[in-house]
């Protein structure tokens, strides 16, 4: 068994995910993994680091983060060309092969209780320690917005390494000194001319690749910084972009399922005559908890699917049985208490409690799940849009009782994800297919329905809030969240154990940089029910609307001013800077009868939101939106307004209207008639402000959704006076 | 029988119920009109039939009878865009951009019946087309300006 499997193998979350990077030592941390691009490279192509590929036709740049939708291949291929000197729009992309060499430091980080504005020894330490574990487990993994902060340093550092290098092979090849020459537009050029890069293969054979390049200075960057033209932006808009979807190979055979909408409960019995004397229906075949048609398209395969006549086995659970264990979670024993300070029970004033709760979501990205699958004894190839193409990989050779090595994954762009392209239960069931028609391509592609009815949702969640004011100030806050673990659930179906205390139970309410003398923060574990994942912001979704909700509620009891008892209790200064930014964007001036205010800060960035609203006969309209966020350091001004924009008008939609519920048969959304989705006409003007005002780089897919929906629905409060304590708010107030 | 598509003719064998999507997508390899729902919600395989705007999950093949079908191929192309797909360039307004074909087609209809439509007629004609990425604010800049009513 190798390093990288036993460091899964024992993969802890909480702080014990500290000791695999200390018990494997600093050894085989200092190894450098194989360049992956040499395995099969042609005698004509040479690889400069894993992420610079030449060959006859010019550069391809290696992009291994996904990109579905958050603009992840335009950044990673522009931190490649700020150094290497090449034109992003004419050179190739590949999201290159599924290697650890390719792993997220930052992302392990997001499973340990590290507040990311804490700056301490211990703070620094465990952080340290924890990209070691992702170095070490290989987690060739692409979320929890770590694109950016994991690759600023590292793709700038190969780009550079690549550019000396090729200096390098030309100053060799013409007799001059490297300093005398320099790179541009895929050239290097010297005093009599200009070399492309292709045409230096031969030479770099001869000559060591320059390590440890020192960066350049940020002022004298010319892409980073400024508004990018994204890569794929002339494709996506003419509609020439090609998604899993749209992939045909010789041969290929079109294939749906229908499972079980009780995931695991089984097929009691399958009548299947209908179906397959349709026309186009090549078979009918049997796989994991339901069946798969293969048809000659997907429109017939479909068809025949629906024709299935199936008795399911298995109870599911329900919503009412669901609720109640939240209740009774929140009642008893604690996971985690990462915020205890002063004694919440003993602190002085009028104390005020709320109970809130939101209910399971599902990603539901437009492209509906769809995975390739080609098997023979020998190999299995996979063309599939994932955020973790490792794990993808190995659970296809566990079903192929393959080798890791004969099993290859092409990973496609995504059309969406929101982190449901972490999950691949379809590529195991595209591969459990492939298997029994061995040779051929299968391109399984889901129903809405049965994409909507096997979601891996973001898990339904319940708080109880309490809280004291004094002398016109908020004085003391305890939140208690129930919810179930997304990393146990998550782990759990990779065959990996999840021990310690949960942090995502709390994320965004336990490192909220608030300082109050009394506060406290508890996280409650339900018991594994329905599968979940990691949704859009993933904890933070729901805790950012349950802590700012309980926060407005307490400074409205104290009479305060929203923005200035928030920013009495905000000693982080990033914080404060996105408070006071958005305030004077808005020209706050209190809630105004029509204004609602929210903060939150997660995956290190504090992001701070006022909404406008106004009561019409229709119900609320949302007229205005404003965001400030800090950055650190903002890469693409384009791209940060569109993710920022993005990910809170998400938050609204769903806030507002989405839900999937349980009632003993399985999920009962099926489509997007009955899941919503934020349409143009409910969306307020939104404005943005990005600041870069130094500090750790941060990635900004996430963080834009936790403040989104609390501040609407104080500023529906501010409006009505009603408090919504429960998502959806389609439940209890009427939109236009 | 046939189809005519993209100004080209087709002759196509299919079943009476077959959505004009899959006629596209499957018989055909035209790959821009997208497949999100297959109810009409969402507005991903939305094309032209004589130039109005239809959600091709929800017209049978059959029915298209002598109309011309124009999917997203046939509006513009890389190297000279329709003024629509030229303002969504221009605005970046696709972000994984699975929904963006049925945008810009449900966008163009809406610019050749009402050349410049009022906020509300933009939110109205474009409310049928979900984003679940919400590039919204940006689908309504791009509309405005490919309407000539912005700069930038
Ligand atoms: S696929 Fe036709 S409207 Fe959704
Ligand atoms: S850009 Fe992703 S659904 Fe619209």
């Amino acid at each position: 068994m190798g390093l990288g499997k036993i460091a899964r193998r024992s993969f802890l979350i909480g702080t014990a995910a500290l000791g695999a990077g200390v018990a494997f030592g600093v050894y085989s941390y200092r190894r450098e993994g194989e360049n992956p691009l040499r395995a099969g490279l042609a005698p004509d192509a040479a690889a400069l680091t894993p992420y610079v590929l030449l060959d006859p036709e010019g550069v391809t740049l290696i992009t291994p983060r996904a990109d579905v939708g958050q603009g992840a291949a335009s950044v990673q291929a522009h931190l490649l060309a700020e150094e290497l000197d090449v034109d992003p729009a004419e050179v190739r992309l590949s999201p290159g092969p599924a290697s650890p060499v390719y792993h997220n430091g930052k992302v392990a980080a997001e499973g340990m209780p590290l507040a990311a504005w804490d700056d301490g020894f211990a703070a620094r330490t465990g952080r340290a320690a924890s990209e070691v574990a992702g170095k070490l487990m290989g987690l060739h993994l692409t979320g929890g917005s770590t694109t950016v902060p994991d690759m600023y340093d590292r793709l700038r550092a190969a780009g550079a390494s690549a550019r000396e290098t090729l200096k390098a092979a030309a100053a060799a090849r013409l007799g001059v000194p490297a300093e005398t020459l320099r790179t541009e537009g895929g050239r290097v050029i010297w005093a009599e001319g200009a070399l492309p890069y292709a045409e230096l293969i031969p030479a770099l054979a001869e000559v060591e690749v320059v390590q440890d390049v020192p960066l350049r200075d940020p002022s004298d960057w010319r892409h980073l910084g400024r508004p990018h033209r994204r890569v794929d932006i002339v494709a996506k808009s003419v509609g020439t972009f090609r998604y899993g979807g749209d992939l045909v190979l010789e041969d290929m055979v079109h294939a749906t399922v229908v499972t079980n909408p009780t995931r695991g409960g089984g097929v009691v019995s399958m009548d299947a005559s209908e179906a397959e004397a349709m026309r186009g229906v090549e078979a009918v075949l049997p796989i994991t908890d339901g069946a798969a048609v293969l048809a000659d398209n997907d429109w017939r395969a479909f068809k025949a699917a629906r024709a299935l006549r199936f008795e399911w086995g298995g109870a599911g659970p329900r919503d009412d049985s669901l609720l109640e264990m939240h209740a009774a979670a929140l009642d008893g024993d604690r996971d985690s208490a990462f915020t205890d300070e002063g004694d919440v029970d003993a602190a002085p004033g009028k104390r005020i409690e709320a109970e809130y709760r939101v209910p399971f979501l599902h990603h539901a990205p437009l492209e509906p799940a769809t995975a390739t699958v080609r098997y023979t004894p020998e190999a299995t190839e996979i063309w599939v849009a994932t955020q973790a193409p490792i794990f993808v990989a190995e659970a296809v050779a566990r079903l192929t009782g393959q080798d890791r090595e004969q099993v290859t994954v092409h990973v496609l762009p995504a059309g969406g994800s929101f982190g449901h392209r972490l999950e691949h239960e379809w590529v195991e069931q595209a591969t459990e297919i492939a298997r029994q028609v061995p040779g051929r391509p299968i391109r399984l592609m889901l129903s809405r329905e049965q994409d909507m009815t096997h979601g891996f949702y973001r898990p339904m969640a319940m708080a109880r809030g309490r809280g004291t004011v004094e002398t016109g100030q908020v004085r003391s806050l305890d939140l208690a969240v129930a919810a179930q673990s997304v990393a146990e659930s998550q782990l759990g179906r990779l065959g990996y154990p999840a021990l310690g205390p949960d942090v995502a139970i709390v994320a965004g309410a336990w490192d909220a940089p608030y300082t109050l003398p009394d506060r406290r923060i508890t996280g409650h574990r339900v018991p594994a029910t329905v599968p979940v994942s990691s949704w859009r912001s993933v904890g933070a979704s729901h805790n950012g609307f349950f802590l700012e909700s309980l926060m407005d509620e307490l400074i409205h009891e104290a009479g305060a001013d929203p923005v200035e008892e928030r920013l009495r209790l905000l000693s982080h200064a990033p914080s404060r800077r996105v408070l006071e930014t958005v305030a004077e964007m808005a020209s706050w001036n209190g809630p105004e009868g029509k204004r609602g205010v929210a903060f939150a800060f997660s995956f290190g960035v504090p992001v701070a939101q006022i909404m406008e609203v106004r009561e019409t006969s229709q119900g609320i309209v949302m007229d205005r939106l404003w965001i400030a966020a800090e950055l650190g350091r903002v890469l693409d001004p384009v791209n940060a307004e569109a993710q920022l924009s993005g990910g809170a008008l998400f938050g609204i939609g769903h806030a507002i209207a989405a839900e999937i519920t349980f009632g003993g048969a399985g999920p009962e959304q099926q489509n997007f008639d009955t899941y919503e989705s934020l349409r143009l006409w409910q969306v307020p003007q939104v404005e943005v402000r990005a600041l870069g005002s130094g500090g750790s780089i941060r990635g900004v897919g996430e963080p834009g959704l936790p403040p989104a929906a609390p501040a609407l629905a104080n500023a529906i409060f501010a409006a009505t006076g009603t408090r919504l304590r429960r998502m959806p708010f389609s439940a209890e107030m009427r939109f236009a | 029988m046939r189809i005519r598509v993209n100004g080209t003719d087709h002759e196509v064998d299919f079943e009476e119920d077959m959505p004009l999507l899959w006629l596209l997508r499957d018989e055909l390899g035209i790959h821009g009109p997208k497949y999100g729902c297959g109810i009409g919600q969402c507005g991903a395989c939305t094309v032209h039939l004589d130039g109005v705007a239809v959600r091709a999950c929800q017209v049978w093949a059959a029915d298209v009878g002598a109309a011309e079908v124009t999917t997203i191929e046939g509006l513009g192309t890389e190297d000279a865009p329709h003024p629509v797909q030229q303002a969504w360039i221009d605005l970046q307004v696709a972000q994984c951009g699975y929904c963006q074909p049925g945008q810009v087609m449900q966008a163009a209809s809406l610019l050749n019946e009402t050349p410049n439509p009022t906020d509300a007629e933009i939110d109205d004609a474009m409310s049928g087309n979900l984003c679940r990425c919400a590039s919204y604010p940006r689908i309504r800049a791009a509309v405005r300006r490919a309407a000539g009513q912005e700069g930038a």
